[in-house]
């Protein structure tokens, strides 16, 4: 890998833009393809199944053998609520490697006794949320069964195209946010994307269990086609 | 807490930075139960410090070898390891799969 790849590498990656590097297992002949450069490529076909899997992996074309090496963004956390089980899912989504944010502008709950080793943002997610810069490798999470608090923070979500938003509540309460998300202009097509009642239903009751079915669906929804079905919802 | 990728590709623009000689070695292919994905790298300067993984422990130690022989003559190189312990290196993988650890130098040369 030539020095000013490597560079260029590091760059995009800290710019939360995935990258494709394309070696010639033979002769080492690299070359890196931005995310935007993809759709022009020769390679454009392999290129976006590959990225859209997070796969890497070898291909033969024109008779080379050539390794695509598929750099996706680390996967971020946005966790609107900091609450009961809060507590218990950042630390689990830090395990699982996903670089976790809580925002809650009640001060009392979004304390740093609560949630060591947690970046904690006690402001209206208005404030909090567009400096985060929530992308589609962001999975986003609305904890608090306050509207004032995930109403909003559900709209910001819905517009930057997450790979998973998910809310907090029971079927009636999920149907009340969605007539209020409704008539602040959101679509169908986006309200459909919210999981709610949240988490894969594994029958979790306490807030570790709830943890363990939220990030049980956030990875199948980072990991499994996108039309892939999961098993029914809990009511959590 | 474990070395993700993007740290040991900064390690090693880093370790550019300071002058050392530094190879990236790199999961191409798996067969069988493998323990890392392709994709998964391990960095090496000319020290033989080295950062992240391609096997979970079990052949890290020829591949920094082999890295090192990488790092002085710029040529890239494919490694080859398998649970038959027929490699050159002798080390295999206890989980029974097969590996291959494409090895290149990091500079301009």
């Amino acid at each position: 890998m030539k020095h000013n790849t490597l560079t260029e590498l590091n760059a995009e990656r800290a710019a939360r833009r995935a990258v494709i590097v394309v070696t010639d297992v033979v002769s080492g002949d690299q070359r890196l393809i931005k995310a935007a450069d993809i759709a022009s490529d020769p390679l454009h076909a392999e290129l976006d199944k590959h990225l859209r899997m997070g796969k890497s992996g070898m291909i033969e074309a024109d008779g080379k053998k050539l390794f695509l090496n598929v750099y996706a963004p680390t996967a971020r956390l946005v966790i609107i609520g900091a609450v009961h089980i809060s507590q218990a899912l950042a630390p689990l989504a830090q395990s699982l490697d996903y670089d976790v944010f809580v925002v809650d502008p009640r001060t009392a709950f979004a304390s740093p006794e609560r949630f060591p080793d947690v970046p904690l943002f006690a402001d209206w997610p208005d404030v909090a949320l567009p400096p985060l810069h929530v992308d589609r490798y962001t999975a986003f999470v609305a904890l608090t069964h306050d509207p004032k608090i995930d109403d909003p923070a559900l709209l910001h979500a819905l517009s930057r195209d997450c790979f998973y938003i998910g809310a907090l509540g029971s079927r009636k309460t999920h149907a009340k946010r969605l007539d209020r998300l409704k008539a602040q202009g959101a679509s169908e097509a986006a309200l459909a994307r919210i999981h709610a009642p949240i988490g894969l239903n594994i029958g979790a009751v306490s807030p570790s269990e709830i943890a363990v079915a939220i990030m049980a669906e956030i990875t199948a929804r980072l990991r499994l086609p996108a039309d892939a079905p999961l098993k029914t919802k809990s009511a959590a | 807490m474990l070395n993700r990728d993007e740290d040991i590709l900064k390690a090693a623009e880093n370790w550019m930075k300071s002058g050392h000689g530094v190879a990236l070695a790199t999961v191409v292919e798996t067969w069988g139960s493998a323990p890392r994905p392709a994709g998964s790298s391990l960095v090496i300067n000319d020290d033989g410090t080295f950062l992240g993984s391609v096997s979970g422990g079990c052949v890290e130690g020829a591949v920094v070898t082999e890295a090192l022989d990488v790092i002085a003559s710029g040529t890239p190189k494919m490694l080859e390891f398998g649970v038959a312990d027929e490699t050159a290196w002798n080390v295999g993988l206890s989980c029974g799969g097969t590996i291959r650890v494409f090895v290149e130098k990091v500079g301009n040369s």
